[in-house]
């Protein structure tokens, strides 16, 4: 059976070992975790876990209900690709020991909307955000420079519209 | 109020209503030790830590309350593991207390740490490892209200020694809030309606009570239903004493050593009724040709299961007691004329034809015969446990139970080893009922330990030995689907039970004849002190009728 990438989203409680009951969860019913990325949200104590998955499209929605029964866990969605934002923040450390590298590399951030934020002799660190394709594409250019080290926070997701991912109540 | 981490644990369990826990004290619980010296409940020291965890098992579901095991960090945390498990599987509300290393030295190696939240994770339905002094009457509140709420299920409480000897400031008003956890009971009124016209419409309807109408005593519910759509009812082995097994409609238990009318029955209805079961692939047998023709209406608590292992048409996701009861209205209020008795005779011809053979007077001895006797001599209240395997698997064939709670048996995870510190637990429940361990030579070996409890306590339990000298299951699938090439089964005429009973200041009776079954059962009861019967019984005796795995429920060997 074909396997394929899955986002679902979860407001947590925010107590020790929930990411632990979380991951283990998703490992035990064969699901990959690609990326997963946790924080805070507009309510105290509740974090928002966003995890990008791989796994069969049958199993999904008992994965789902299995994160449900945990706990901690106040709510579970799964989040379909055509009505969300999906972005991700990169920092790349790259090559720019000459100078025409120099130029080039802040010439296609700005073109891709990155920002510099570190310049050393022989190095250049851009912070990049955007959808997967963008991110993919931007470091797709940088590998004729030499990319030194490549840091990406997962994916986070916010759906459009009226539809809201959060809890009621205080 | 001021006190100890440790008095405020033992407190906080005496205002849950605890009688009894069952464990073993050791170096990072000696604080709590210390204070429940002076308490109120009963500690029943058991001799290995599983045993402690399958008491709190056994004596949870002979009496619908959680049961509590304890032990130290490290291995006697780790020796709970599978009594842990066990419970998860079948959905038995226990409170495991764990000692654990002092906070200062968690995540040092330090002697005898173990992360035993770790390890129980996918184990438990929720633990807790206590961080501060003040949070414990919160952490014991929630453990309790968790373990038996919902679908019940173990939690597990971690307590570092330092937490134990610290004193806070205690106040035990506290009001849980979980928002994330909401069991929900009533079942979707639409759901309900789709269900009571999809019955109406049933020719052949037939009902699988699971334990989930034990745990939430629907039995009674169960029946009127039965009664009132004309539905035969099957059990799953944890739903086995949900409905009277002798009764008209019963048709005795499902799956893979299920009755052949029951595998028959659900295999041609049209409608199947699943109310807190889980279709188990021991109950199942292959899903692609389970009920085929059949629209499967499954009602449990646990929206998870719904879909699970078998696709459902009308889900109602709820309590079984509470579900039942509204369907039930629902149907009187547009039930017109009786139902037809064709399907019922059907199923009368099949309980007819294949009412199972037991009264063999062979030596050995036929398992069947002993169970028929244990049968005859128990009264409805009294409680079997059992072990794991062919013993098992007898009781669960043959053995007719009528009433919730008077069989206990390791299902979901199928431990060898539970039934006998189960039946222990039980016991000390139920002091006035008689309760049996039904047991395999090799079972009983892995707990035989906890002979030493219940002799120092006069727990006064029967341990039936169903002695064949052979790890019997596996022996009969090696002879069934492995050419009769028995790779390690073999466990000899080792040890001598009832040489082995009388050390341990029990007594000891072995039973070789047919005509010694019920003189040796009757001085068990009697005896006033707990009792191994060792039933030497035909060693390579197959448990028939069975479904070998993955097969249709109606492809019978015998």
């Amino acid at each position: 059976m074909e396997n394929k990438t899955h986002y679902i989203v979860a407001l947590v409680e925010d107590k020790p070992g929930v990411m632990q009951r979380v991951s283990g969860l998703l490992s035990r019913r064969n699901f990959n975790i690609k990326s997963i990325s946790v924080g805070a949200t507009e309510k105290l104590g509740i974090s928002r876990i966003t995890m990008t998955l791989k796994g069969q499209e049958e199993v999904l929605e008992q994965v789902i209900k299995q994160l449900n029964k945990l706990i901690e866990v106040v709510k579970v969605l799964g989040i379909e690709k055509d009505e969300s934002v999906i972005r991700e923040l990169v920092l790349i450390k790259v090559n720019t020991a000459t100078v025409s590298a120099r130029a080039e590399v802040v010439q296609y951030a700005n073109i891709f909307r990155g920002r510099v934020v570190d310049v050393a002799k022989d190095s250049m660190v851009i912070e990049i955000t955007g959808d997967e394709s963008k991110i993919n594409a931007f470091i797709e250019l940088m590998r004729s420079y030499g990319i030194k080290e490549v840091a990406r926070t997962g994916k986070t997701i916010m759906t459009r519209g009226k539809k809201i991912v959060s809890i009621k109540g205080k | 109020m001021k006190m100890s981490g440790a008095r405020a644990i033992v407190s906080g369990l005496e205002k849950e209503g605890v009688e009894v826990i069952f464990g073993i004290p050791g170096g990072q619980s000696i604080p709590l030790y210390d204070a429940l010296y002076d308490s109120s409940m009963n500690h029943i020291l058991t001799r290995h830590e599983q045993g402690a965890a399958h008491a709190a098992d056994g004596y949870a579901r002979a009496s619908g309350k959680v049961g509590v095991c304890s032990a130290t960090s490290g291995p006697g945390a780790t020796n709970l593991t599978t009594g842990i498990a066990n419970a998860y599987m079948d959905s038995s509300p226990i409170v495991a207390i764990t000692g654990q290393v002092p906070r200062a030295s968690i995540g040092k190696d330090a002697f005898q740490e173990t992360d035993i939240i770790g390890i129980t994770m996918p184990v438990t339905k929720q633990s807790f490892q206590l961080r501060s002094v003040a949070e414990i009457p919160e952490v014991i509140k929630s453990s309790f209200y968790i373990a038996k709420t919902g679908r019940p299920g173990p939690v597990l409480i971690d307590i570092p020694k330092d937490i134990q000897e610290i004193e806070d400031e205690i106040d035990f008003n506290v009001k849980l809030e979980l928002n994330g956890y909401k069991p929900t009971l009533r079942g979707h009124p639409r759901q309900i309606k789709e269900a009571a016209k999809l019955i109406l419409e049933a020719e052949r309807p037939v009902i699988i009570a699971g334990g989930g109408v034990i745990i939430s005593e629907a039995s009674e519910e169960l029946m009127e239903l039965a009664r009132l759509i004309g539905a035969p009812v099957t059990t799953t082995l944890m739903g086995k004493g949900s409905f009277p097994e002798m009764d008209p409609l019963a048709l005795g238990v499902l799956g893979m050593h299920g009755r052949k009318a029951a595998n028959y029955a659900v295999t041609d209805s049209d409608v199947l009724i699943s109310i807190g079961m889980r279709f188990s692939d021991r109950s199942t047998g292959a899903v692609s040709c389970f009920a085929p023709d059949a629209k499967i209406i499954h009602i449990d608590i646990d929206p998870a299961e719904i879909g699970k292992n078998v696709s459902v048409d009308i889900p109602v996701v709820g309590d079984a007691k509470t579900v039942l009861k509204e369907l039930i209205r629902v149907l009187r209020k547009i039930m017109e004329s009786e139902k037809s008795k064709v399907w019922q005779e059907k199923i009368k011809i099949w309980k007819k034809e294949f009412s199972p053979k037991m009264d063999y007077d062979d030596v050995p001895l036929k398992p069947h015969r002993v169970i028929k006797e244990i049968m005859d001599f128990l009264s409805e209240d009294d409680i079997v446990t059992t072990e794991v395997g062919q013993c098992q698997m007898w009781a669960h064939h043959y053995m007719g139970r009528s009433k919730p709670r008077s069989f206990i048996s390791s299902g979901g995870l199928g431990t060898m080893g539970f039934g006998f510190p189960a039946a222990m637990g039980a016991k000390v429940a139920k002091p006035d009922v008689n309760v049996i361990d039904i047991a395999g030579d090799g079972s009983f070996l892995m707990n035989i330990q906890e002979l030493a409890t219940v002799v120092e306590n006069n727990i006064n339990v029967v341990v039936g030995v169903f002695d064949n000298h052979y790890l019997g299951m596996v022996r009969q699938w090696q002879e069934l689907f492995y050419e009769r090439r028995y790779s390690s089964v073999y466990l000899g005429n080792i040890p001598d039970f009832v040489k082995v009973a009388e050390a341990f200041g029990a007594l000891g009776i072995r039973v070789e004849k047919p005509e010694e079954i019920k003189p040796a059962l009757k001085e068990a009861f009697n005896a006033g002190k707990p009792v191994v019967l060792d039933f030497m019984i035909e060693h390579e005796c197959n448990i028939f009728p069975m479904v070998p795995p993955g097969r249709c429920l109606k492809d019978i060997m015998e």
